[in-house]
Parts: C-alpha cells; sequence; structure tokens
C-alpha cells in the first residue's frame, strides 16, 4: 500500500519525536464504517460466537443508544463521529498459526521496533531456554499468536483471546462476562460491549500460581480504528496471576479512541496482580493525533482474603481517562492501587481509583504519583467509600504531584464516603515542583537535564515502579525518561 | 598553560553586583584556598565557575585548560572536569546513591569516548573508592543526601569527587558541620585525590580546615574581589586578625 510506505517514510523522518510511531502495511479486513446493529452482527459473526453473545451484544447496543456521553470530567475533548470509525479490522493472515514460525515476519519486526525486552523476544522467536513470559500477541483486533499455551494447560491455566474463550469456554464466559462492569455500566464500557473485537482470557484454577508472568501487547495499527479490547481474569480459589498489559501506538494525524474494558474476579484466597505500561502516542505538541484512553478496568475481589493490586504507568495518549478500581466483597480482601502518570506537552490525564469496601476488615492502599510538564493538565480523582458492614475496614492513600516547569496543573480531588465508624480511612496529598537545585547539582555531576529530569522523576516515582514485575521496571524506567524529553528548558 | 585563569570576572546575582573584579590564576597540581567573610562572594564564584543558572557574567574572562569556561553549560563543565563540592548537598529522594554516582561517572566516561560502566564493574569500581572514606555499602543505597547526617553527605561529596575524578575541585566549606574526626576523613580523602595535574580551589570561613588540606596559596576575598594572596601562613594570620580590616572601606 503506497500510502502506507508514505506514511512509514514520514514517521521515520519525525524518529526522535516519537520513538515508536511506525505503520505497517500489514492489509486490514475492514468492516464497512459506521456503526449500527448490522455491524455488531457482522462483528460476531466474524468471529464465529453463540447467538447468546450476539444476543448480549445488541442487548447493550440498544442501550447504549439510550444513553448520553459524559461531561463530568475534567479534560474535554471535540465530540466523536461514531458513525465515521470502522469497527472491525484484522491482519489478513488466513487461519491462525500454528507455532511463531508460522507467524508473519512483518509482526514480528513491528515487536523488535517496539523495543520488546530481548527476552520477550526470545520468547516470541522460541528460542530455547527463553524465560518464561507467555505473550499473547495482538495485533490490531485479534490476537495473531499465543505462545507457551501447552505449558499453561498443563496447569489447567486458560489463557487466550476473549473471542476464542467465547467459542471454547463458553460457560466460564457466560458466567463472569459483565458480572464486574455490567453492558449498561458506562456509556464506554456499553459502547464496548456491543462492539468489542478482540482482548484477553485468563482462568487460573483453584490453586494454582501461574508459573509465569502473562504479557499482552497492544497496538493500533489500522486507520481509523477503534480499539474495543475486552479482558477477563478469573482467578479461582487460592490461586494467583500476575498480568501485564503494555502498548505503543504509529504516528497518526486523527484522534483514535480507545475504550477497553478489563474485568478482574478472585475468589477465596485469590491474587490477581495487574500491570499496565501505557505509552501510546500521544499526539504532537499541541495534542494533534494523540490517542483518546477511555478505559473502565475493575476488580471484583469477591473471596475472603482475596486481593487485587493494579500497578499502572500512564505515559503516553492525549487524554487518559481512567479509574482502575475494586470493589472488596469478600472479607479481609484487599485492594491496591499503585499509579504513575505523566503528562507533557498538551496531554490531559484524569485518572485514580475507586476503593469500594463492603466485606469486614478490608484493607485499601492508594500510592499515587503525577508528573506534569508542558502546557499538561493532571487530575487524580479517587473515591473511597466504606459501606456500613465493612467494620474494620481501613484505607491510606498518598498522592503525589511533581510540576515541571509553570504552565501545567495538577488537581487532587478525593472523594471518601464513610458509612461506618470503625473505619479508618488516612489521607495525604504532596505538591512540589522539580527543583531548580536538584537539576543544577545532577548537572554539575556531568548529567544532561533530561538524565537529570528522568532522573529525579524516576525517583520520585521509585514507590510505584518497584511494584512492578522486574524485567518490566527496568522498561517503564526508560519510558518515564523518554515521556519527559523536552520538559524543561 | 595554567589550570584555571580568571581574569577581573564581574558577576551578578538579580542584578546585584557580587563579584568585582575578580583575578585568580590557579596551576595543576596546585591547592589555593579562597577565605573571607560571609557574604563576600565565596559561593558565588563556585556557582559562576560551575555554571549555575541565575549567576550571571557582567564581565572578565575564565580561561580552563585553555577554553573558554564561560561559553560551556553547567552539565558541559562537569564533564570537562570542574566539580563542585557543595556547601549544602542537595536531596534527591527515590535516588540510590550508587545509580545517581553511576549515572554520573557514566555521563563522564562517555563524553571522553569511554565505555559506561555496567552496574556489576560499577559496584567494584565505587567501593574501592568507598572505602577509605568510610563510606558503607549501606550508605550507597540509600536515597542521595536524604536523611544523611551532615557528615556523612560531606563523606558522599568527597566520594564523588574521587569517582568523577576532575581536573579542578572546588571545595565549598566542606568543612562547614563538621566534627573534628568527621572534619580528618574528609581531609584525607581530599589530601589523596592530590595530584600534579589536578588543582584544588578550597573555600572556607576558617582556618582550621587548612591544617589538614595544607594550601599552596592562600587569598582573602572580600566585596566580590581578592584583596591580599599570600602563602599558608596568611590562614593564620588571618585567623588572629579577622576579616575585620577588609570590611572596612578600603579605598
Ligand atoms: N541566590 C541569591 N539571590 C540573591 N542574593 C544572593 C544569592 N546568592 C547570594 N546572594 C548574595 O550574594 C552575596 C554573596 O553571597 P555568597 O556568595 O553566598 O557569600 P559567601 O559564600 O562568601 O558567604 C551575599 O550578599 C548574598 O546575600
Ligand atoms: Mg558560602
Amino acid at each position: 500500500m503506497a500510502a502506507d510506505a508514505e506514511a512509514l517514510e514520514q514517521v521515520r523522518t519525525i524518529g526522535e519525536q516519537y520513538k515508536y510511531g511506525f505503520v505497517t502495511d500489514i492489509e486490514a479486513d475492514f468492516a464497512p464504517k459506521g456503526l449500527n446493529e448490522d455491524i455488531v452482527r457482522f462483528i460476531s459473526k466474524k468471529k464465529e460466537e453463540p447467538e447468546w453473545m450476539l444476543e448480549w451484544r445488541l442487548k447493550a447496543y440498544r442501550h447504549w443508544l439510550t444513553m448520553e456521553e459524559p461531561k463530568w470530567q475534567k479534560p474535554q475533548y471535540p465530540e466523536i463521529d461514531f458513525q465515521d470509525s470502522y469497527y472491525y479490522a484484522a491482519p489478513k493472515t488466513g487461519d491462525k498459526p500454528k507455532s511463531l514460525d508460522e507467524v508473519d515476519p512483518q509482526l514480528l519486526e513491528v515487536y523488535e521496533k517496539l523495543g520488546i525486552p530481548l527476552r520477550e523476544q526470545e520468547v516470541l522467536a522460541g528460542v530455547e531456554g527463553a524465560p518464561a513470559v507467555a505473550v499473547d500477541a495482538v495485533f490490531d483486533s485479534v490476537s495473531v499468536a499465543t505462545t507457551y499455551k501447552a505449558k499453561l494447560e498443563e496447569q489447567g491455566i486458560i489463557f487466550c483471546s476473549i473471542s476464542e474463550a467465547v467459542r471454547e469456554h463458553p460457560e466460564l464466559v457466560k458466567q463472569y462476562l459483565g458480572s464486574v462492569v455490567p453492558y449498561s455500566d458506562n456509556y464506554y464500557a456499553t459502547l464496548n460491549s456491543a462492539v468489542f473485537t478482540d482482548g484477553s482470557f485468563v482462568y487460573i484454577p483453584k490453586g494454582k500460581r501461574c508459573p509465569m508472568e502473562l504479557s499482552t501487547y497492544f497496538r493500533i495499527n489500522a486507520e481509523n480504528t477503534g480499539q474495543f479490547e475486552r479482558t477477563l481474569i478469573i482467578a479461582d480459589e487460592g490461586s494467583y496471576v500476575s498480568y501485564l498489559e503494555g502498548c505503543t501506538a504509529p504516528q497518526r494525524d486523527e484522534n483514535q479512541l480507545h475504550a477497553a474494558v478489563v474485568e478482574l474476579v478472585t475468589l477465596d484466597d485469590a491474587e490477581i496482580k495487574y500491570s499496565t505500561v501505557q505509552n501510546w502516542y500521544p499526539g504532537d505538541e499541541d495534542g494533534k493525533g494523540g490517542i483518546y484512553n477511555f478505559v473502565t478496568k475493575r476488580a471484583a475481589c469477591r473471596g475472603k482474603n482475596s486481593k487485587v493490586s493494579w500497578t499502572q504507568v500512564e505515559t503516553g495518549s492525549a487524554i487518559t481517562w481512567k479509574y482502575p478500581s475494586c470493589i472488596l466483597q469478600g472479607d479481609n480482601s484487599v485492594g491496591e492501587f499503585y499509579s504513575v502518570a505523566i503528562t507533557n506537552n498538551a496531554q490531559l490525564a484524569d485518572t485514580g481509583t475507586k476503593m469500594i469496601h463492603i466485606g469486614k476488615n478490608t484493607r485499601s492502599r492508594i500510592i499515587s504519583k503525577g508528573i506534569s510538564a508542558g502546557k499538561a493538565d493532571q487530575t487524580y480523582r479517587g473515591l473511597v467509600r466504606i459501606q456500613r458492614g465493612a467494620n474494620g475496614a481501613r484505607n491510606y492513600t498518598q498522592c503525589d504531584s511533581l510540576l515541571i516547569g509553570d504552565k501545567c496543573g495538577a488537581h487532587t480531588i478525593p472523594y471518601i464516603e464513610s458509612q461506618n465508624p470503625s473505619a479508618q480511612v488516612e489521607h495525604e496529598a504532596t505538591t512540589s515542583r522539580i527543583g531548580e537545585d536538584q537539576l543544577f547539582y545532577c548537572r554539575q555531576r556531568g548529567m544532561d537535564e533530561e538524565e537529570a529530569v528522568a532522573l529525579i522523576v524516576n525517583g520520585f516515582c521509585k514507590e510505584v515502579l518497584q511494584t512492578l514485575p522486574m524485567e518490566f521496571a527496568v522498561e517503564a524506567q526508560k519510558l518515564v525518561g523518554i515521556s519527559l524529553e523536552g520538559s524543561v528548558g | 598553560m595554567a589550570l584555571l585563569e580568571i581574569k577581573n570576572l564581574h558577576a551578578t546575582v538579580d542584578d546585584k553586583p557580587i563579584l568585582n573584579g575578580l583575578d585568580l590564576t590557579i596551576g595543576g597540581g596546585e591547592v589555593h584556598a579562597i577565605m573571607g567573610p560571609n557574604g563576600s562572594g565565596k559561593s558565588t564564584l563556585s556557582y559562576v565557575l560551575s555554571g549555575r543558572d541565575g549567576y550571571e557574567v557582567t564581565g572578565g574572562e575564565v580561561l580552563f585548560d585553555g577554553k573558554n569556561l564561560l561559553e560551556m553549560e553547567a552539565d558541559e563543565r562537569a564533564r570537562e572536569g570542574v566539580f563542585l563540592a557543595f556547601q549544602y548537598p542537595v536531596e534527591i529522594p527515590g535516588v540510590t546513591s550508587i545509580t545517581f554516582l553511576r549515572t554520573a561517572v557514566n555521563a563522564v566516561r562517555q563524553h571522553h569516548g569511554e565505555s559506561p560502566f555496567d552496574a556489576m564493574d560499577f559496584v567494584k569500581y565505587i567501593r574501592e573508592k568507598a572505602a577509605g572514606l568510610n563510606v558503607s555499602d549501606d550508605m550507597l543505597k540509600r536515597a542521595v543526601n536524604t536523611g544523611f547526617s551532615g557528615g556523612e553527605k560531606k563523606r558522599m561529596e568527597i566520594l564523588q569527587m574521587a569517582a568523577l575524578d576532575p581536573k579542578l575541585a572546588i571545595l565549598d566549606e566542606t568543612d562547614s558541620g563538621l566534627d573534628i574526626d568527621a572534619l580528618k576523613v574528609v581531609a584525607e580523602g581530599v589530601n589523596a585525590m592530590r595530584s600534579d595535574e589536578r588543582g584544588l580551589l578550597v573555600i572556607t570561613h576558617y582556618q582550621r580546615l587548612l591544617d589538614y588540606i595544607v594550601p599552596d596559596h592562600v587569598h582573602v576575598l572580600a566585596k566580590g574581589r581578592i584583596v591580599k594572596s599570600g602563602g599558608k601562613e596568611l590562614a593564620h594570620e588571618l585567623e588572629e586578625s579577622g576579616y575585620a580590616e577588609f570590611l572596612e572601606d578600603a579605598a
């Protein structure tokens, strides 16, 4: 495709501006533009879904038509024309490959350019003795390669695309899909319910500890294609899994909507650790062309002593709007939220978490580090709700904001609602500026300004970054530096 | 050619003249001490030489190794071999001292076309330097200057100097806030760095430090100029007479 070759050349010249910006020319198999019941049916058919799935999608679609786009969030954005988008795009690879050898080399090249850590590249390349990181690679909207599946299957662990799960494990999907984020939840989650095209499904059976990090790389690749990922992770009694999602996107001139839904369920004594490194294209210096990232992420800690830990490193997107949350139903269940959000240039972010304490002695911990530079603006918005029956519930919240320069903004909006007098809720917040004295100290030791900023900001974020799995923590540290390039001086 | 040549240097802070025609020449291998009353411009001189923002040079010139120092950015000067041990070392929360040191050392190495240290090699490199300064592994793992005692901060400054191996080291009141034992450790560390090539500029208010780091030349700074120069005995004279005579209108 000539247009894509041209884009590729354009992106190459931009090079330094956005290191991960490029376009591949794999042909997209589009559904017609626009959104209506026929499109919903088209998607369902393409995915070879059973009737109940289609019914659920249609129910969501019809409900969506009655809803209004929310306007309460701080970042405002131009109205989205939902009829001007494609809702289905898949790379043309025919049948699913049986092994990595059968994966399109162009896809592997994509991973290379994405700077996927060498270890995972080895996994992708099937190198003998490669470390155990399973990659469910999502290219555009369809999972193309799923590795280590067999090894996981031995343990009874299911890790596959959501579409495959709908076909192969309908009983689990039927039971849990929409049980944490109902189809009617909110405007974008409802839209997602109608048109989601892919995403991951994970089921960890009773008493199993998943022997490797499960990781998914997302990438938006076709022009004007909204991404509607749907991820569902179920940790059965006494099980444990650590899951990581990370993503980057090619340089684009038009805003791209991403409205994913992630649902997590933990039963008695189970734990899910969910880590996100989000590095979508933030747009140019004025925010033009950046991704809109409107995500609904929610966990239900249904079982007693269960635990969910969200860690997010948000450096990309023109607008980020998300609140990974925990519903702490089971007695003694624990919810954690560790967040680093970096906004530079014209980026906007409204992010935070909700911790809903329902069970007795439930505990939650929120550590949020916001860094704002350029003329960016960001808001921490958090809710801690202690319901009547949550005797002995405890929450600790710490929100620190760091400002670089004097044109950016940071806001902290904590909502606390307690209906139980035995609950303890603690909130601490600080706002500081990156110190001239710190910068000079680093520069006097030979570091250039960007290196100095990266070092200082990484120190500021340390508490959060160290909750990431080791190999991703290193990547995330680099990302912190890349995101703030050009923010001083 | 002298290592550092300062000629008729004038500098202002917030439009207020602080340095008013300062001349000073330091040769390789020499140790110069600058003494002077509080507020005379000692720290200002150290910041002007190291290129801190906000310290504006309004006249004169500074040659470092024959190059125009004032044209370089602060980090470039550091990589070229100008080191400042801070009067008040700065805290950087969350950044371990060893990471800070490695980042700094690698920046300088790469500037000189040397390959950067990996984490393992650097531990070996820094441990050797740290031993003489009583800097433990535990201290290296703590965040830069965060919660450090006065003595620990100054020892960390000298360790940075040893690790970076500068051509010119400026020590700004390295003795302030130190008890006598801490002072000796720091002075030994500095003396170990004396060499035929390196120049040292020791800034101090008190003569005490100069009993341990014995200078070749002593200068008195008052009202932004060098008003008197002499040998190491000048420091003792000042200890007796104080700075009062230099504070009167010298005109
Ligand atoms: N950042 C600054 N802003 C305003 N005045 C300053 C600043 N730094 C130093 N000064 C002034 O410059 C003069 C010299 O200060 P300084 O160089 O710190 O002296 P010393 O180190 O000899 O005690 C003093 O009058 C001080 O008040
Ligand atoms: Mg001073």
